[in-house]
């Protein structure tokens, strides 16, 4: 009996449920999506580096799993909360029909369980069949075969979904089972009769209240977005929390000045049914202010969730196009004196030679390559890049972008043979000096502009005993070592005679494999790689500082880089679907309940003769603006948010910001607008069906 | 010619095995300015009958015409712009917006007719002092008494000058007094304005405001009278006759 009860009140109140049930299914089917990865991509075949990166992403997921769910649950009480409130009559005439509360409850219970069960499974119907689109899209990420590929469902998914959603519905369970408990017949009963009252707020202390509120969040803009000079994690902390605060009394007070405004240019109020659109508007956002601060916020943290990942994806892959170009990468430095008295003494690496250190195994690493440069870089251990601005350092770091200017780093210098030789190999372009010239040669962001100004003022420079002026007033875009970013933070060329042999400083090796093809490529990678490690495991150092070395390849980079690239992207769209639905949900619930709600309103319009198409325009314009406002401020947050990103991705990311930006706002428009458009078509139905 | 005319109108709810003929075969006609009441027992097809003049309902079978159009046969945007344009409506439970003002109430009538902010608020407030609610005029619906409130209901009927006010059993959910300052802002209007008014309504007393009573009894017309010269008392007492007439029903409800 129960059970039928609880079935066709469901189908009754199918057009509430609805919504409610659809986010459940999205939220079941995400989840299952990204923590079925790891089974879909069992099958792939992928390199060690790269089967490492998914080891990582899987990990990754299931630790924010666990937030995720934590936000679906909190999005799941309050949907159901919300539910039950619409429910209130139906629960007072049970009641009245002598009905005990348990047996309520247990109602409740039924169809809670109902719901649940319903939605696991479609949810994970669906999660299979995109999971195995999924499969596709890492594959594609990291260039793997698909020839093995089988149709795979991941139990271990299925078994974790269920057990977190099992969770979340329990505690909705115990919920409404304590709202039951605390209820009583009379207030249950006068719940729906209650007429509206209207508060309107105080114009004036709206206005201030908005100003005052306009003005801190300017403040926190300005000090995460632009003031970066004086940025300390005290201050991005206060931001933040002025952001949020502000964010809030922006809500509560355009919630009061929004209808004044619009009531004081009478003739836009009183045409059409804009007085009724906008009063409902207004008590629409009155009632949700702080759901209203917590959507935006929400918002906002997709908005630079995603197109920061998006970013960093696509930069990490073009960084190692652009700034890897040569096969196999080595350097190696004797230790002059303990290191660990001053890491940053850049002065510590001196001398020693990679190819004493094949010697010592009656090895040559020449015999591993096909083309190659092995060259020394020279240091003048008290060289700096403060030294080199001079009296300018102050007014170059105050106007810069780039957080490298802010740091003090030794610059090194190259013979010009060298870097011109090096460039030979990387197929970039060589240059010319004559004696007495310098050039600068740099590229990771903000550099070389910092360089050419100072380059402009002629600025002379004494080292190893030699005084050298700029042989030309720009600074080289370009890096004699590779990486999988622009990082290059500065390099001096000097005519090869300028230096002496005694100030060497790294020994560094840049070469090609001499096979051509891809098999051929790993097969050299495997053979290099394997000497390497051999000569420097066997390697006796004749120093008592010891030595330090490091090797790195274009086939290990790129694979980094798609696997850092992928890892960013997947956890940015698995957080940003769950926020964008958590965000369409809420909405979406709050303004169909409101309709639900102002039916009698709108059967009066008609009888009044309002037309049919002006009743769809009022709804239309009042569930967009419900949607547009918390869009609009979360947009500029975000453009202040990527600011402050910007400035801390300088250090990975030269990539533009465009394209990232223009497939958040797909995802964005895709999903939101998705659940505006539903909004928009269940209200209308809503509304029209009771003739 | 006459404002409002009948012909044969019909409305039969329900299915073959169980029909209900809730407006069974009724015809009469309005002149214009003139005050009808419509009275007659719960069930007795009143409110149905007004529905169909009103075009909320449709008939099952008949014509209506107001002046010359055919409303049973108006359709869909025809419909909502004839009810917008020729029609005032007035509800036993006075269905105002609760979430506006008493003035916006009015004006909204006005300004889905897309008529100017200035000639709205001229006509509001010109309607506000026939009917004597200026002073409520920034009051919410909520912050009103119910002869307020219908009060704001009738203005906003009114404001847009239609050819025809219908009034759903307005003294309804009124106290005697708030009914009969109504009832008498009513004539007003009546003769004053040469408004053309039917009234459904299943008191006597507020019928005896009208100046010509129709009764309706099962869904069909069973008597008709004018007030001709009486005063409202004699033509009170010629109600309660017709009403003791109609039956035992009827009075319960006095």
């Amino acid at each position: 009996m129960l059970f039928k009860i609880s079935l066709s009140n469901i189908r009754k109140s199918i057009k509430d449920y609805a919504v409610y049930f659809f986010t459940l299914v999205i939220g079941v089917a995400v989840f299952y999506v990204f923590n079925a990865i790891e089974t879909q991509t069992a099958f792939l075949k992928v390199n060690e580096d790269q089967r490492e990166m998914i080891k990582i992403l899987t990990t990754a997921i299931s630790g924010v799993s666990v937030f995720i769910a934590v936000v679906l649950g909190l999005l799941i009480v309050y949907a159901s909360r919300f539910l039950m409130k619409r429910r209130n009559k139906e629960f007072a005439l049970y009641m009245m029909l002598g009905m005990s509360k348990w047996k309520i409850a247990a109602l409740l219970l039924c169809e809670t369980v109902i719901i649940g069960i319903d939605s696991l499974i479609v949810g994970i119907l669906i999660g299979t069949g995109l999971s195995q689109v999924m499969s596709a899209v890492v594959a594609n990420l990291f260039e793997a075969d698909m020839n093995d590929y089988r149709f795979t469902v991941s139990a271990s998914a299925i078994i974790k979904t269920i057990f977190y959603f099992s969770i979340m519905y329990v505690v909705v369970i115990l919920r409404s089972g304590v709202v039951i408990g605390r209820c009583r017949l009379i207030t249950l009963m006068n719940s729906g009769r209650r007429s509206e009252k209207i508060t309107m707020k105080n114009p004036w202390l709206c206005v201030i209240v908005f100003l005052i509120s306009a003005a801190v969040l300017g403040w926190a803009y300005h000090t995460v977005g632009w003031d970066f000079e004086h940025i300390t994690e005290r201050r991005i902390g206060l931001a933040i929390l002025a952001g949020i605060v502000s964010t809030f009394f922006i809500f509560w007070s355009v919630s009061g000045m929004l209808l004044r405004v619009i009531m004081s240019a009478k003739g836009v109020y009183h045409r059409g049914l804009n007085s009724f659109t906008f009063r409902q508007l207004s008590s629409k956002i009155n009632t949700t202010i702080a759901s209203m601060t917590v959507i935006c916020l929400m918002l906002f943290v997709t908005i630079c969730t995603l197109s920061t990942s998006f970013t960093i994806r696509n930069s990490m892959n073009k960084g190692v196009e652009d700034n890897f170009p040569v096969d196999f990468y080595g350097r190696f430095a004797l230790h002059t004196h303990d290191p660990s008295d001053d890491p940053s003494d850049d002065s510590s690496y001196h001398t020693g030679n990679i190819d004493d250190v094949y010697a010592q195994q009656n090895m040559s690493i020449y015999d591993d390559f096909g083309e190659y440069h092995h060259f020394y870089d020279y240091i003048e251990s008290n060289f700096t890049f403060d030294t080199f601005a001079g009296d300018r350092k102050e007014e170059l770091t105050g106007s810069s972008m780039s957080i490298y200017a802010m740091m003090n780093f030794t610059i090194s210098f190259l013979k010009l043979s060298d870097y011109n030789a090096v460039m030979k190999l990387y197929g970039q372009k060589q240059i010319e000096l004559n004696d007495g010239e310098y050039a600068v040669s740099a590229n990771a962001a903000g550099m070389p502009e910092m360089y050419d100004k100072l380059l402009e003022d002629s600025t002379e420079i004494t080292v190893f005993g030699n005084t050298l002026r700029p042989g030309s007033k720009k600074c080289i875009l370009s890096s004699f070592y590779p990486d999988i970013q622009a990082s290059n933070t500065g390099t001096i060329i000097v005519p090869d005679n300028a230096v002496s042999e005694k100030y060497r400083g790294v020994d560094y090796f840049v070469g090609n494999y001499s096979a051509a093809d891809k098999k051929g490529k790993e097969a050299a990678e495997k053979t290099a790689r394997d000497h390497w490690n051999y000569v420097l495991r066997w390697y006796k150092s004749p120093t008592e500082n010891g030595y330090m070395s490091g090797i790195e390849t274009r086939i290990e980079a790129a694979n980094n880089a798609i696997g850092i690239g992928a890892i960013v992207t997947f956890l940015g769209l698995y957080i940003g679907f769950i926020f964008l639905v958590s965000c369409g949900a809420i909405l979406a619930l709050k303004e169909l309940s409101e309709s639900a709600d102002s039916m009698p309103r709108y059967m009066m319009l008609r009888k009044l003769g309002v037309e049919e198409r002006d009743i769809s325009k009022s709804i239309f314009r009042q569930s967009g603006i419900f949607f547009l406002l918390p869009l609009l401020l979360a947009c500029l947050h975000s453009y202040a948010g990527m600011r402050f990103a910007k400035i801390g991705l300088d250090l990975l990311v030269t990539e533009n910001y465009i394209k990232p930006i223009i497939f958040t706002a797909v995802i964005l428009i895709a999903i939101y607008g998705g659940y505006f458009l539903l909004t928009f078509l269940g209200s209308k139905a809503m509304v029209k069906e009771q003739k | 010619m006459s404002l409002l005319r009948l012909e044969n109108v019909e409305k039969y709810y329900g299915s073959r095995s169980s029909l209900t003929k809730a407006v069974n075969d009724i015809s009469f006609s309005v002149e214009k300015g003139e005050f009808t009441a419509i009275m007659g027992a719960s069930g007795s097809g009143k409110t149905t009958l007004l529905n169909c003049i009103s075009t909320i309902d449709r008939v099952t079978a008949g014509h209506i015409f107001l002046e010359d159009t055919d409303i049973t046969s108006l359709k869909g945007k025809e419909l909502n712009r004839f009810r917008r344009d020729k029609l005032g409506f007035i509800f036993q439970d006075f269905n105002l917006m609760d979430t506006l003002t008493a003035y916006e109430n009015i004006a909204l009538a006005l300004s889905i007719q897309k008529r100017s902010a200035k000639e709205t608020d001229k006509a509001v407030k010109a309607v506000a002092e026939q009917l004597g609610i200026t002073d409520v005029l920034e009051k919410y619906p909520y912050q009103m008494s119910g002869g307020q409130k219908q009060r704001v209901a009738s203005a906003r009927a009114i404001v847009t000058e239609p050819k025809l006010v219908l009034a759903d059993e307005p003294t309804g959910a009124l106290d005697s007094k708030s009914a009969k300052l109504l009832l008498e802002r009513f004539n007003y209007l009546n003769h004053e304005h040469g408004a053309t008014i039917i009234m459904v309504t299943h008191d006597s007393f507020t019928a005896s405001y009208a100046s010509r009573v129709l009764f309706i009894k099962d869904g069909k017309l069973f008597n008709e009278i004018n007030r001709g010269g009486d005063s409202r008392k004699q033509f009170f007492d010629k109600i309660i006759d017709v009403v003791t007439l109609l039956g035992g029903d009827v009075s319960d409800a006095l």
